[in-house]
């Protein structure tokens, strides 16, 4: 009874929709829950403030406190400016975040499991800034690499270092997303199925899964926080490079 | 087990290896990632975002409004305290200046009734010692007849003769001079 812990990241193909340049392309179990995670959110902001309540009722002020969450991340980070990029960085805390618990309900799918969904993401906002920054900055943008202070004969040397650091940002930022969520839930699947086979060796192995049920239910909470903390970290690293892009000049 | 029977759904269709790293599933989830993140930005910003925005936004302003409006009230209350307390140390003043000339006007009129007063008394004690002095007069006289004649009924009673009038008038006046 081998419980494999790698199946629940399992992509599976649920109904053929069309072909894109010779590939097909499926309507999937992931696609299902990015979509889940897009109604939950716009029902949580949309459907919670249809009384437009001046006393908010729970599910409003929960609207409101991630719209002021987010929004002073964005303020605190990037400055009143960052504020132009709010409905881009609020869409992807709450897509990331709404997508990280869901995948926490058991036989559900992490749809930030997969390591191409997070590098779009990191890459999207990369590009963003790339964009942005130039857009805005023009060739002011290159002093971004250029920190002021420093004296001319390593110049060079710091200049490399801050063009790859800059350039390796959305491996790390979308690494750190992908890996967290893939690990936390490998781990929470090998504890449960130690439970299982335990279960199955009779009364001593009932009483020796007291441990990886105790186990667990510390994982499921250690998840559940690093479910937030992880929609939160990509979301303030989000802001850390936006600030990049608006105030290049270190 | 829930996990084996899960297994067997899987229809085998991209081989094996590590799922996150099975190449043919990228054109999918890139392709729904995109419809799903565009749909929910667009709600977002469109939506969502202005509506919660703008209820906080309102909120806001109402309490600023209620605490302007609360500020105001207070300080009008103060206004009205201050303007309560100015009326009645004036109404106060006021008070004592009228008790002051009333005072002033009273003493003035009972002083000038009690000279008055004194004035009628005055003339009516001169009247009566003028009364007494003529009645003193009169009475004076009369001791002196009546003693006349006490003298010589006496004298005539002690020596058996009557005396003469003018040496009864004369041994009077010498008494009565004394």
């Amino acid at each position: 009874m081998a419980v494999d812990p790698i199946h629940q990241f399992q992509i599976q193909n649920i109904l053929p929709i069309t072909t894109i340049g010779g590939t097909q392309i499926h309507l999937t179990n992931s696609a299902v829950y990015m979509l889940v995670s897009v109604a939950i959110t716009v029902i949580l902001l949309l459907g919670t403030t249809t009384g437009r309540r001046l006393v908010p009722t729970r599910m409003q002020s929960l609207g409101e406190l991630s719209y002021e969450f987010v929004a002073n991340t964005i303020r605190s980070t990037a400055g009143e400016q960052g504020m132009r990029f709010f409905p881009f960085v609020f869409s992807l805390f709450m897509f990331i975040l709404v997508s990280n618990m869901i995948g926490l309900i058991p036989y559900t799918f992490t749809v930030s499991s997969h390591l191409i969904v997070t590098a779009a993401l990191s890459l999207l906002v990369f590009f963003t800034v790339l964009i942005y920054g130039f857009y805005k900055n023009g060739l002011h943008f290159f002093n971004l690499f250029v920190p002021k202070g420093i004296p001319v004969y390593i110049l060079p040397l710091i200049v490399f270092i801050e063009v790859l650091s800059f350039l390796s940002r959305p491996i790390s930022h979308s690494v750190r997303l992908f890996a967290n969520m893939l690990a936390g839930h490998i781990t929470l699947k090998v504890f449960a199925s130690f439970i299982t086979m335990l279960g199955a060796m009779g009364a001593v192995g009932w009483a020796g899964a007291i441990l990886p049920l105790g186990l667990t239910v510390a994982l499921t909470a250690l998840e559940l926080l690093v479910a937030f903390l992880q929609a939160y970290v990509f979301t303030i690293l989000t802001c850390i490079y936006l600030n990049d892009a608006l105030h290049p000049g270190h | 087990m829930a996990a084996e029977k899960a297994h067997t759904e899987v229809p085998g269709g991209h081989g094996g290896g590590f799922p996150p790293f099975q190449k043919d599933t990228f054109a999918s989830q890139l392709f729904w990632l995109v419809i799903a993140f565009a749909l929910l930005y667009v709600l977002i910003s469109k939506v969502a975002l202005p509506r919660v925005g703008s209820i906080i936004d309102a909120r806001r302003a109402r309490i600023d409004g209620d605490l302007a409006a609360a500020n105001q009230l207070k300080s009008s209350t103060e206004e009205a305290m201050a303007s309560y307390e100015k009326s009645l140390v004036e109404a106060r003043s006021r008070a004592q200046t009228i008790g002051n000339e009333t005072r002033d006007r009273l003493n003035a009129e009972a002083e000038k009734s009690r000279k008055a007063l004194d004035e009628q008394l005055n003339v009516k004690l001169a009247e009566a010692e003028k009364t007494i002095a003529a009645t003193k007069t009169a009475a004076m006289t009369n001791v002196r007849s009546i003693a006349a004649d006490a003298t010589g009924a006496i004298v005539a009673r002690l020596i058996g003769t009557a005396p003469a009038e003018s040496a009864v008038a004369s041994a009077l006046d010498s008494v009565l001079k004394r």
